[in-house]
């Protein structure tokens, strides 16, 4: 179980690894550093000062090296749009915003998702069955800024109810929090339906049927448990689709969390932030995945005493 | 060894009768929303998509008070939100292809070396996918759009590295049964090349895979290049793609709801009719993907 854990780690870190050089090679290609942070009129002299300071007479290994060596730090330099403001400083400031969003959408997937597909496979071509599925084609057709525009227009427009955009109280996340997790909710009923489905059909319900055991224990202890590895393994694609959708709701939603913050500096040809914002998400996108993998080897025994 | 069975027979109905559950109603919407505006945008569209016309500004839709002038209504400077619609229809068709065709042939060609020649490449390119698969896509559209700018050659890059490992690993699976059948050491001792081999005898046998895997992902290209345009790292203005248009709708919502929701509509029902005619190929060509 260490083994297959210290296994899975190495290769996100390897995988991360990957990603800083990606994130150095593409700042190699965005041009000169001199042209973008020497004014047009900087002396020869100057330039020649700032290339040494900067490493950039270097090899390029051992720029990415030097890279590598302040991004383990966690520095990236300081912002070019927000001035005063360490890249990474910045960018952890707007971290806790977005992690309360995705921890409400990945709450309202699972409210939501887990009951309809366990109910969808129980009730199986049941009226219930056929809006999951119907829910499931419709929640992956919608593009999910598009939904979130269509929210305000309802809740917010019309009814009156939510806030339209901006951050502050507990009421500026539902909005946002639905529109990220409308397509997760459908991807994951589906999931847990098929998972379900194939479990109650196995020999050791049956046998549990003909032992008496009352349906509803035959759902959620034997069934459920068992099916309960198919949506988990999901949820490592989950973590990847939230932190997607939250580059492109806070932007619909004028959310100051770090997509939102990704935008602005890509706009602002700010840099130093947008590598900042790539590691930041690659790290907890990676933290998550291992989550994953540990609550894997909890659920299914099979790899604990392999 | 355990023997491999290829022709494993899977109980399959025949075209014909597969036939009659046709998707035709999605077919038809891809059509109208989709394929027809693509490819004659000119003749369809009623104005011109990109010139301002102040005097018609923010006209309401057909049966919202407009007229059939504008039947989607106009934007802010006055064009016609159906021209615009219709004449980006070809902007999205031509990234997801060929976003599309450079996943399929790369992953295609990686998946197929890898699976045949095994060894250390396969470790390697294996290990590309993994990698690939963990790195979510809009990781690298940013960071592209912030290196060399967002273009549509940037928003081709990211479609393509979304989905070529898909294709990579269900094309290598499929070679690793393929590489030990009987029609493969035969052509091998008839004197046929390596290279003949994967590319006449191996290649045929996975097309209906690369097929229908293709038609699953074009849904999540036009999704993907939808979110781009929408964030402004997709194709620059003024190039009317339909996440722009939404985009451009987006601080009017309270007022005329019509500039953003439209285009919306347009991405929804091309998406929901391109998945539901997905499904059907899958179920009939290739039911194993099911899984995938």
């Amino acid at each position: 179980m260490l083994r297959y854990l210290l296994q899975r780690g190495a290769s996100s870190l390897f995988a991360l690894l990957i990603i800083t050089v990606i994130v150095f090679s593409l700042s190699q290609l965005s041009g000169s550093p001199v042209d973008a942070l020497l004014p047009d009129d900087a002396t020869q002299e100057q330039i020649d000062i700032f290339i040494r300071e900067w490493g950039l007479d270097q090899p390029l290994w051992k720029q990415y090296l030097t890279f590598l060596g302040n991004a383990v730090q966690g520095d990236f330099g300081v912002s070019l749009k927000w001035p005063g403001e360490s890249a990474m400083g910045f960018v952890l400031d707007r971290m806790p915003a977005t992690l309360r969003l995705g921890g409400l959408a990945i709450l309202i997937t699972l409210i939501i998702a887990l009951p309809l597909g366990i109910a969808a496979a129980v009730y199986k071509g049941s009226a219930i069955d056929r809006i999951a599925q119907g829910f499931a084609l419709l929640g992956q057709s919608m593009p999910n800024f598009w939904l979130g525009i269509v929210l305000i227009w309802i809740f917010s427009v019309w009814l009156g109810w939510l806030p339209t955009s901006g951050i502050g109280s507990f009421a500026h996340l539902i909005l946002p929090a639905i529109a990220i997790a409308w397509f997760q909710i459908s991807a994951l009923a589906r999931l847990t339906r098929s998972a379900m489905l194939e479990v109650l059909d196995a020999e050791y319900i049956k046998l549990a049927r003909v032992k008496g055991v009352s349906e509803w224990a035959v759902v959620f202890k034997h069934a459920l448990r068992n099916a309960a590895v198919v949506p988990l393994t999901y949820f490592g694609i989950l973590a990847a689709s939230i932190l997607t959708g939250s580059v492109v709701i806070e932007s619909v939603y004028s959310y100051p969390g770090m997509g939102w913050v990704a935008i602005e500096a890509i706009r602002g040809r700010d840099f130093p932030v947008v590598q900042a914002v790539i590691i930041a998400y690659a790290v907890i996108y990676m933290l998550s995945n291992l989550l994953v993998d540990l609550l894997y080897v909890i659920v299914n025994p099979r790899i604990k005493h392999g | 060894m355990a023997e491999v069975q290829i022709s494993a027979q899977r109980p399959r109905r025949s075209l014909w009768q597969r036939s009659r559950d046709f998707p035709i109603l999605p077919l038809a919407v891809l059509l109208i929303v989709f394929i027809i505006p693509a490819f004659f945008a000119h003749w369809i569209a009623l104005h011109d998509p990109y010139v301002p016309n102040l005097r018609a500004r923010l006209q309401p839709p057909i049966f919202f008070g407009g007229t059939w002038e504008y039947p989607l209504g106009t934007d802010r400077l006055g064009r016609d939100i159906y021209s615009r619609i219709v004449h980006g229809a070809w902007y999205v068709l031509a990234v997801s292809f060929i976003g599309i065709l450079v996943g399929v042939v790369v992953g295609t060609t990686l998946g197929l070396i890898a699976g045949y020649v095994r060894g250390w490449f396969d470790g390697f390119v294996m290990r590309l996918v993994d990698i690939s698969l963990a790195l979510p896509a809009m990781l690298l559209a940013l960071a592209l759009a912030a290196a060399m700018g967002a273009s549509f050659l940037s928003v081709v890059i990211v479609v393509g590295f979304a989905l070529w490992a898909y294709f990579a690993r269900q094309v290598r699976a499929e070679v690793l049964l393929l590489r030990n059948a009987d029609f493969v050491a035969r052509s091998r001792v008839a004197g046929s090349s390596h290279f003949r081999i994967l590319f006449r005898h191996i290649l045929p046998n996975v097309t209906n895979t690369i097929v229908v895997l293709a038609t699953l992902q074009v849904g999540i290209a036009i999704m993907l290049d939808a979110s781009l345009s929408f964030l402004g790292i997709g194709i620059p203005r003024p190039t009317p793609t339909w996440g722009l248009l939404v985009s451009d709708g987006r601080d009017f919502i309270a007022t005329d709801w019509w500039i953003a929701f439209f285009p919306g509509l347009a991405i929804m029902l091309t998406v929901l009719s391109v998945n539901m005619i997905g499904d059907w190929l899958r179920d009939t060509l290739d039911p194993r993907l099911r899984q995938v």
